[in-house]
C-alpha cells in the first residue's frame, strides 16, 4: 500500500508539466521577489514624498511634475548621457567593424592581435580601469607626458574642462569595441564565399562587395548590438562615479549617477524612485524607436 | 609583383601590430608603474620600463587602510563572487532545462520574463531592490550581493544554456525516458553532463561580473572590514585617504589579474560566450 502510494508521488512528479514547473520554480520565485515586488514597491513611492529618515506620504504625480518642470539638472544629465551614447555607441560599433574587417584574414600573428583588441573590453569595466583612467588624463598624467614627447608641451586638465571631460568618458567606452569585434568576426565568417565568388563574377570589386554583400547581411548583427549598446550606453555608471563624479559643472553628469546621489547622497528615495521609472521609460522608448526603423535598413532575408 | 605583396604585408603587420599596442598601451602603462618608485611614476610618466625596478609599491599597497589588508578585499571578493557563481551557474542550468524541453502552462510567460530580466538593467532596479532589501533585513550583509543569484535572475545565464540544450538531440532524452529515465533523471545523468561547456563558459562570465560589481557593494556593504576589491580600490583612491599612487596601481594590477588570467587560459569559453549572445557591450 505504501509502496504503491509512494510510487503514484513519483509518477506524479514525473509529468512533463509537474517537472517544468519544478524546473523553473526558482526562476519564477526570483522573478517576484527581486523584480516584481521591488518594482511595485518603488512603484509606490514613486508618488511619494518620502526621504530614508520620514516615513513616506503620498503626493500624486509631485515628483514626476517637479523633474520636468522644475528640475534643470534633471534636463542637463537627459542631455549628457544622450550625448554620451549617441556619440559613443555609434563610434564603437564603427572601431568594431573596421577591426572586423581587418582581422578577418588569418596569419600567424592574427591570435595575438585578437586578444589585444579584446583585452581592454574585459577589464574596461573594472574599478582598476577606471581609476587608471582619472590618473591618465590628469594634468601631470601619462597623455600629457606623452605629448610633450612629440613636441606637444601642455599642462591641460582633460578632465577638468567642461568640453573635454566627456570625451573622456567617450574614450574608454570606445576603447571597449572589443567584444563588439568578436560579435561581428563571427558574423563575418558565417557569410558563404559563394555570395562573393558570385559578386565577383558580376563584376563587383572589393569596395562593392562591401556595401552590397557585406554591410546588409551583418545589418542584423549590427541592429542587435546597436539595441543593447544604447541600453548599456544610457545606464552608464561605474565610470562616471569614479572618474568625474559628474564634475566639472555637471557637464558629465549621468543620469544613473544622478539618481543615485539623489537617493543616497541626498536621502530623497521617492523622487530617486521617479527618476528609475522614467529612466525605465527612456530606455523603452529608445528601442522602441530603434524597432520601428529597422524595417527600413535591417536586412531580414536569408543568405 | 611578389614584392609589392610582402610590402603590402609589412604594412599590414606594422599598422595592426602599431594600433593593437596603443589599445593595451594604457594596461601595460599602469603594471609599470606599479614597479616604479611611488615619487617617480609621475615625472617619468613618459617613461615605460622603470629606471629601477621596486616590489616596494606591492608591500606597501597590501597593507591596505585603516588597519586592514588587501588580503581581506581580495578573500571577501573571492567568497561573494565565488559563491555567487556556483549559485547562478546551477540554478541557471536547472531553469533551462525546465524552459527548453518541458512542455507546461506559462512556459513562453516566463521565458518573455527571463528576455525581461535580461534587458531590464541593475541600474533601473538599483533603488527598489534597495528599498526591498532593506525591510528585509539584508542591508549591510552579503546577502543581497549573494542570495538573488540563487534564483537565477540573470536571464543571460538561462539563455545562454538554453541555446546550448536546444542543440542537444532530443532523441537521447527519449531513448533515456523509454529505458524509465524520469525528467529528473534525464537531467541529471544526461543534460547537466552534457552541457559542461555552456557551464564553463557561465562560470567565467558570472565570476567576472562578480568581481567587478561595484555598484552593489558601494550601496550594500558599509563596513571596511567587508568590502570587496572594487569598493576598497575605489576608496583608496579617492583624493585625501591616499596619494600612494604606486601602491594604489599595485594593488589595480592585482585586482585585474584574475580576468587577465581567465581571458589568457580561457579565451575559447569566453569567445563562445559573447558569439551565442552578443550581449556584453
Amino acid at each position: 500500500m505504501n509502496k504503491k502510494k509512494n510510487l503514484t508521488f513519483k509518477q506524479f512528479l514525473d509529468q512533463e508539466h509537474i517537472a517544468g514547473y519544478i524546473f523553473s520554480l526558482p526562476f519564477t520565485i526570483g522573478f517576484l521577489m527581486f523584480m516584481i515586488v521591488p518594482m511595485g514597491i518603488s512603484l509606490y513611492y514613486s508618488f511619494c514624498d518620502y526621504n530614508i529618515l520620514t516615513p513616506a506620504v503620498f503626493s500624486g504625480a509631485d515628483n514626476y511634475v517637479k523633474m520636468f518642470t522644475d528640475d534643470p539638472t534633471f534636463w542637463q544629465t537627459i542631455g549628457v548621457t544622450f550625448y554620451f551614447a549617441l556619440v559613443s555607441v555609434p563610434l564603437r560599433l564603427i572601431f568594431a567593424l573596421i577591426v572586423a574587417l581587418i582581422l578577418l584574414k588569418t596569419t600567424k600573428a592574427t591570435g595575438f592581435y585578437r586578444a589585444a583588441y579584446y583585452l581592454p573590453s574585459i577589464i574596461g569595466g573594472s574599478v582598476a580601469v577606471a581609476v587608471l583612467w582619472r590618473r591618465m588624463w590628469a594634468t601631470d598624467g601619462v597623455i600629457n607626458h606623452l605629448l610633450g614627447a612629440i613636441g606637444i608641451e601642455t599642462s591641460f586638465a582633460w578632465l577638468g574642462n567642461t568640453k573635454t571631460a566627456i570625451w573622456m568618458l567617450i574614450i574608454l567606452a570606445v576603447w571597449q569595441f572589443g567584444s563588439s569585434m568578436l560579435v561581428f568576426l563571427s558574423s563575418l565568417k558565417q557569410i558563404p564565399a559563394s555570395l562573393y565568388e558570385a559578386a565577383t563574377v558580376d563584376g563587383a570589386n572589393k569596395w562593392q562587395q562591401f556595401w552590397k554583400v557585406t554591410l546588409p547581411l551583418l545589418t542584423p548583427t549590427i541592429f542587435f548590438n546597436l539595441v543593447m549598446q544604447m541600453i548599456n550606453g544610457f545606464l552608464a555608471f561605474t565610470q562616471c562615479y569614479i572618474i568625474t563624479q559628474g564634475r566639472p559643472m555637471n557637464s558629465t553628469l549621468f543620469y544613473t549617477v544622478y539618481m543615485y546621489q539623489q537617493s543616497f547622497e541626498f536621502y530623497n528615495t521617492g523622487y530617486g524612485a521617479a527618476l528609475a521609472w522614467v529612466m525605465l521609460a527612456i530606455i523603452s522608448l529608445i528601442t522602441l524607436v530603434l524597432f520601428a526603423t529597422k524595417k527600413f535598413w535591417v536586412y531580414d532575408g536569408g543568405f | 609583383m611578389r614584392a609589392k605583396r610582402t610590402i603590402g604585408k609589412i604594412i599590414y603587420h606594422v599598422l595592426v601590430c602599431g594600433f593593437g599596442l596603443i589599445m593595451i598601451y594604457p594596461l601595460v602603462w599602469m603594471v609599470m608603474s606599479a614597479f616604479k618608485p611611488t615619487n617617480t611614476i609621475f615625472t617619468t610618466a613618459g617613461q615605460l620600463i622603470p629606471e629601477t625596478f621596486t616590489v616596494e609599491n606591492y608591500i606597501n599597497g597590501w597593507k591596505g587602510f585603516a588597519g586592514i589588508s588587501f588580503g581581506v578585499f581580495f578573500r571577501n571578493s573571492l567568497f561573494i563572487s565565488i559563491v555567487a557563481t556556483i549559485g547562478t551557474v546551477l540554478v541557471s542550468s536547472v531553469v533551462a532545462y525546465g524552459l527548453a524541453r518541458c512542455k507546461f502552462r506559462g512556459r513562453r510567460i516566463l521565458f518573455v520574463a527571463m528576455l525581461l530580466s535580461m534587458m531590464l538593467p541593475a541600474q533601473v532596479l538599483m533603488i527598489p531592490q534597495y528599498l526591498w532589501y532593506q525591510k528585509l533585513g539584508w542591508v549591510g550583509s552579503y546577502k543581497p550581493l549573494i542570495i538573488p543569484y540563487f534564483f537565477a535572475i540573470q536571464g543571460f545565464f538561462v539563455y545562454l544554456m538554453m541555446n546550448f540544450i536546444d542543440g542537444i538531440p532530443r532523441e537521447l532524452d527519449e531513448a533515456a525516458k523509454i529505458d524509465g529515465c524520469s525528467y529528473y533523471g534525464i537531467f541529471g545523468r544526461i543534460i547537466f553532463p552534457l552541457i559542461t561547456p555552456s557551464l564553463i563558459t557561465g562560470c567565467i562570465f558570472s565570476f567576472m561580473w562578480r568581481w567587478d560589481d561595484f555598484l552593489s557593494a558601494l550601496l550594500y556593504i558599509n563596513e571596511s572590514a567587508k568590502y570587496p576589491v572594487s569598493l576598497a580600490l575605489k576608496l583608496f583612491s579617492d583624493p585625501g585617504s591616499s596619494s600612494d599612487y604606486g601602491a594604489m596601481f599595485a594593488m589595480a594590477s592585482l585586482s585585474i589579474l584574475p580576468a587577465v588570467i581567465m581571458f589568457i587560459c580561457l579565451q575559447k569559453y569566453l569567445v563562445e560566450g559573447i558569439s551565442t549572445s552578443g550581449l556584453k557591450g
